[in-house]
């Protein structure tokens, strides 16, 4: 699939290139984006991207609260993160130019709509006067081109009325920057076709408008600023371009097909974790039950009763829900059933910022509910490891009857990347391995279902309505040890309490040992868990690259912590911990291992970039 | 875990009755219903182990534990979404569920009202007994305007809800309500909604003896119940009184108790509990806005309306039927993929 062809004498060819499209949410600069990337994901390069909106659907066109951008980062080698200053930015208003060019990497490419850049437009957008005439680009390569007006002009000729014809602009700027780094056409031609099937129009001035875009490069003479990025080099396999909900949500339906037990969705739609709920509808020949509750209470609700039913309860939501479903997880631990509680996290506290990321939860995660009621979380570090981290979730939730919270991010959620596609026969088994048969003596020497009496992993049988014998009553109510009847009992409850303690830590017994990557004799180490992967993996290979010694550990379980942690903390003179809060982990980390652990925070609603961590962890290793 | 419905050989009421102790006060309206459950089950044979009673908490909501059922006591209010869940994904149970009026009308309401407007196949009893019960006699959201308790030692401010219109209002599909002083109407009642496809709800007017004593006294004890409750039978003329001397018009579309004798019998509504136009329900329904007028028992509604447990696995076996059974393999390439050599 790899058109070599394309690659002209007259380019040149850099490792890697970040381009960031921005404009008005009526623009579509999420999809030019996402055709940008899946061109080059197509092309072979590998790529990380990352979606920002406006909270707003609609946010007053021209203003700076509309401004919508998409930011994609191509390279010829592996990398973890969508990039720190983009090199390229396309601008479609001045909104979008004046919100953006601070990110822009000194001497940058500026493109612009300069149709845009109208009096009325520069003005909301807060421009005394024009920034692409003042001068005030002068450090930067500017590309500026009228792309409504001749996007109107290609369409005058099919028929296509003006005002639908201005919305296939964002295909002009699209062609301009294929042409600019050298991406096939065919498939965002290909693309174009099959999206649009049915509605001519639509395909006729998309395509004249891309096309124009990409002639646009050609004739204006643009040559010197042309560059291209060449395939990266991938173990072989067949791959496919993902984001973290669809990864999460694929995770789900393996590993229930893995268990044969069909995924039960109870969920309440809420930015970001709404694509979630989206994607396993459209599953349903897996077998999938979804239901829009009422209220993320009844998300839960419903699927823990579908677990008590014996399938696999999931429910999904973010911040603001995942504190409504409290009460319900304390019942989930008390009942110890499967279920798999998803919380795709964002800025708070309230409504916070909504559209943008955060990793702020993970207290609440651990500590949010009343009384001793542990269990256990998992986090997904990428948008591909959401499958990997979805299907560890059901793993544990199924085999420890417990319900499980899974961490995911914003920036996971809607970010895309790579992901080789698992071999089926490769992933793991899971049992559910319903109880069947009574597993108690009563005093009377008769078969009796005791269902706390515990395996050796101290989970108790699954025992789903419907088996015969096995009828018993349970609730939220302190249970007998053993025989799961109503007990008030104060030794009984000392005594549940440390067997749920110890039945959670005891999770812990079945990770595989801890990695350290780097420098095992580094004298700093990075631990981290969730979306800093990326950013983190990119600001440790730059330091070691430059001499430094550092050495890092990600964590997938967050709790019970892995065993061999401990061991591992202790052995470093200086331990610290990159969170998108103000240092939860860290918190933990102290509290368990008594050992100083230093928090680096950022809380701006965006990830961190390879270039701050960087800087932040020279400063530690000094 | 096949959606088939099993039926069993004959049981007995000590079968549905469970080896737990019964902590409900002396004196409890909840025992007589407890009995009429257990006395009803045998009779519908189903079997013990495809049933099972889901509840919240309160007093009410102790019920599960005392029947030979699986039972799941949960927490307070939650229970028709946690039995929404559990009867999506097992209609092969004959799913439960019983609460207080605090529990269901209170913290539990939009829960109620949302299970009953989907139409998933739940039997809902709620125990009315106009008080909050376990937390020791607080008014309730069924609690006449101006009850003293000790949350309203001046009297309550708050207009009740008539667990009935509110029932009507979501759209519910059945509707009935008894009382827990008359086992055999209890009993057919709760076979009847029972054997309602979809969601079927049930007001049980249930002493407090505790909190609350002789709450529905004047329209339950023996006496009284011929010229104070209004039997609702489909077909029938509504019509009550020792001598049936008094019945139900409907005015404009408002119910009002009549005297036979003026009106004639003709004039008198006749019950039509298939009705999908619930207003008629609704009318009766507000005949009784508090305990010293005339209060129709039985069946308001029992309407065929598509249930929803039912209605997703159609979907599933449509979407079975279109594209196959889930194949992974199709799954993780079905966005544009590429291949790596
Ligand atoms: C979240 C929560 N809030 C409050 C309570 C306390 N509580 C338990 S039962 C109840 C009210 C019970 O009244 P009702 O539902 O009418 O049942 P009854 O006891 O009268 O049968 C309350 C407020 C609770 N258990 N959980
Ligand atoms: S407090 Fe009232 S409702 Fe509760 S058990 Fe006692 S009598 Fe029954
Ligand atoms: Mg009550």
């Amino acid at each position: 699939m790899i058109d070599t062809k394309e690659f002209l004498p007259d380019v040149r060819e850099v490792e890697r290139i970040i381009v960031r499209f921005a404009g008005d949410s009526g623009d579509g600069m999420q999809l030019t984006g996402d055709r940008f990337t899946s061109a080059s994901a197509l092309f072979g390069n590998d790529l990380a991207t990352l979606p920002e909106f406006p909270a707003e659907i609609r946010a007053p066109a021209g203003t700076l609260a509309g401004v919508s951008a998409f930011q994609v980062h191509i390279s010829d080698h592996d990398i973890t993160t969508p990039g720190d200053a983009p090199n390229v930015l396309v601008t479609m208003n001045p909104a979008a130019m004046m919100a953006e060019l601070p990110r822009l990497e000194s001497g940058g490419t500026v493109i612009a709509n300069s149709d845009a850049f109208n009096q009325r437009n520069l003005a909301k957008a807060g421009y005394q006067t024009n920034p692409l005439e003042d001068g005030s680009l002068d450090g930067y390569t500017l590309i500026s081109a009228p792309m409504t007006d001749l996007t109107t002009q290609v369409c005058k000729d099919l028929g296509v009325k003006p005002r639908d014809a201005q919305r296939s602009k964002n295909f002009f700027a699209l062609g301009l920057v294929s042409w600019l780094f050298s991406r096939p056409t065919y498939p965002t031609l290909q693309w174009i076709r099959e999206k649009f099937a049915g509605k001519d129009a639509i395909i006729a001035a998309n395509e004249a408008a891309f096309k124009a875009g990409h002639a646009f490069g050609e004739t204006a003479e643009l040559s010197a600023s042309r560059l291209a990025v060449r395939p990266a080099r991938f173990d072989p396999g067949t791959y496919t371009n993902i984001n973290g909900n669809t990864a999460l949500s694929w995770g789900l339906i393996a590993a229930s097909q893995k268990a044969d037990i069909p995924i039960f969705l109870g969920s309440y739609p809420i930015t970001p974790a709404s694509d979630i709920l989206h994607e396993l509808a459209k599953h349903k020949n897996f077998g999938v039950r979804t239901l829009q509750a009422e209220d993320e209470i009844a998300a839960i609700g419903a699927a823990l009763g579908a677990s008590y039913g014996g399938h696999l309860g999931v429910t999904t939501t973010s911040g603001p829900g995942l504190a409504l479903k409290g009460e319900t997880l304390g019942l989930a631990v008390s009942l110890e059933l499967p279920l798999v509680v998803i919380d795709i996290q964002r800025g708070g506290p309230s409504t916070g910022l909504p559209t943008k990321t955060e990793a702020a939860d993970l207290l609440m995660a651990h500590y949010g509910r009343h009384g001793e009621a542990p269990l256990p979380i998992v986090a997904a570090n990428s948008p591909s490891d959401c499958f990997a981290a979805a299907f560890e979730a059901v793993r544990i939730a199924v085999r420890y009857r417990t319900p499980v919270i899974l961490l995911s991010d914003g920036y996971l959620a809607n970010g895309t990347e790579p992901w080789r596609l698992p071999q089926i026969a490769d992933l793991p088994n899971i049992s559910a391995d319903f109880a069947t048969s009574p597993n108690a003596l009563n005093e009377d020497g008769e078969e009796v279902f005791w269902p706390y009496m515990r395996n050796n992993d101290l989970a108790r049988p699954w025992a789903v309505p419907g088996t015969a014998g096995l009828m018993h009553r349970i609730g939220g109510i302190e249970k007998e040890d053993g025989t799961g009847n109503i007990s008030y009992d104060p030794e009984n409850h000392q005594r549940m309490v440390t067997i749920r303690d110890a039945r959670i830590k005891k999770i812990a017994d079945s990770y595989p040992p801890t990695t350290i990557e780097g420098d095992l004799d580094a004298d700093l180490l990075v631990v981290s868990w969730g979306s800093t992967w990326g950013a983190i993996t990119s600001a440790v290979g730059r330091m070691r690259r430059s001499g430094q010694k550092v050495a890092r550990v990600h964590l997938t379980n967050i709790y019970p912590l892995p065993n061999d942690l401990g061991g591992i903390l202790r052995g470093y003179q200086r331990v610290v911990v990159p969170e998108m809060n103000l240092g939860q982990l860290s918190k933990i980390l102290r509290a368990e291992y008594l050992v100083d652990a230093r928090p680096i925070s950022k809380v701006e609603g965006q990830p961190f970039t390879a270039a701050e961590l960087h800087h932040n962890l020279l400063e530690m290793n000094r | 875990m096949t959606n088939t419905i099993h039926t069993t050989a004959v049981t007995t009421k000590k079968d549905w009755t469970s080896d737990q102790e019964v902590r409900w006060c002396p004196g409890c309206g909840d025992y007589s219903i407890l009995t009429a459950m257990q006395l009803l089950m045998p009779e519908t044979g189903v079997r013990r182990e495809d049933t099972v009673f889901v509840s919240g908490i309160g007093c009410a909501a102790r019920f599960p534990y005392y029947m030979n059922t699986y039972g799941l006591h949960t927490i307070h209010g939650r229970s028709p979404a946690i039995a929404t869940g559990l009867a999506m994904a097992r209609r092969d149970l004959h799913v439960w569920v019983v609460g207080g009026d605090g529990d269901m009308l209170s913290i539990g309401g939009n829960h109620l009202i949302h299970a009953l407007r989907r139409n998933v196949d739940l039997t809902i009893l709620l125990f009315n007994n106009q008080i909050y019960g376990l937390t020791k006699g607080q008014y309730s959201p069924t609690s006449e305007v101006g009850k003293v308790t000790k949350s309203t030692p001046l009297g309550s401010l708050d207009t009740p809800f008539n667990p009935i219109s509110v029932a009507l209002g979501a759209e519910a599909s059945f509707v009935a309500r008894t009382h827990d002083m008359d086992r055999a109407h209890m009993q057919e009642v709760f076979r009847r909604a029972h054997n309602h496809r979809g969601a079927a709800i049930v007001e049980v007017y249930q002493n407090c003896n505790v909190f609350n004593d002789g709450a529905f006294a004047a329209l339950t004890k023996k006496d009284a119940r011929a010229d104070m409750l209004i039997p609702l039978e489909h077909g029938k003329p509504v019509r009550f009184g020792a001598n049936q001397e008094r019945g139900v018009v409907l005015d404009d579309g408002v119910a009002r108790v009549v005297s036979v004798a003026d009106v004639g019998v003709d004039a008198l509504h006749v019950h039509d509990e298939t009705a999908a136009d619930l207003s008629v329900a609704f009318a009766l329904s507000r005949l009784a806005d508090d305990r010293s007028s005339p209060t129709p028992i039985g069946v308001y509604c029992a309407v065929d309306r598509l249930e929803y447990a039912g209605a997703v696995d159609a979907q599933i076996a449509t979407a079975q039927a279109d594209r196959g059974p889930g194949n992974l393999a199709e799954l993780f390439t079905s966005l544009p993929t590429w291949e790596v050599n």
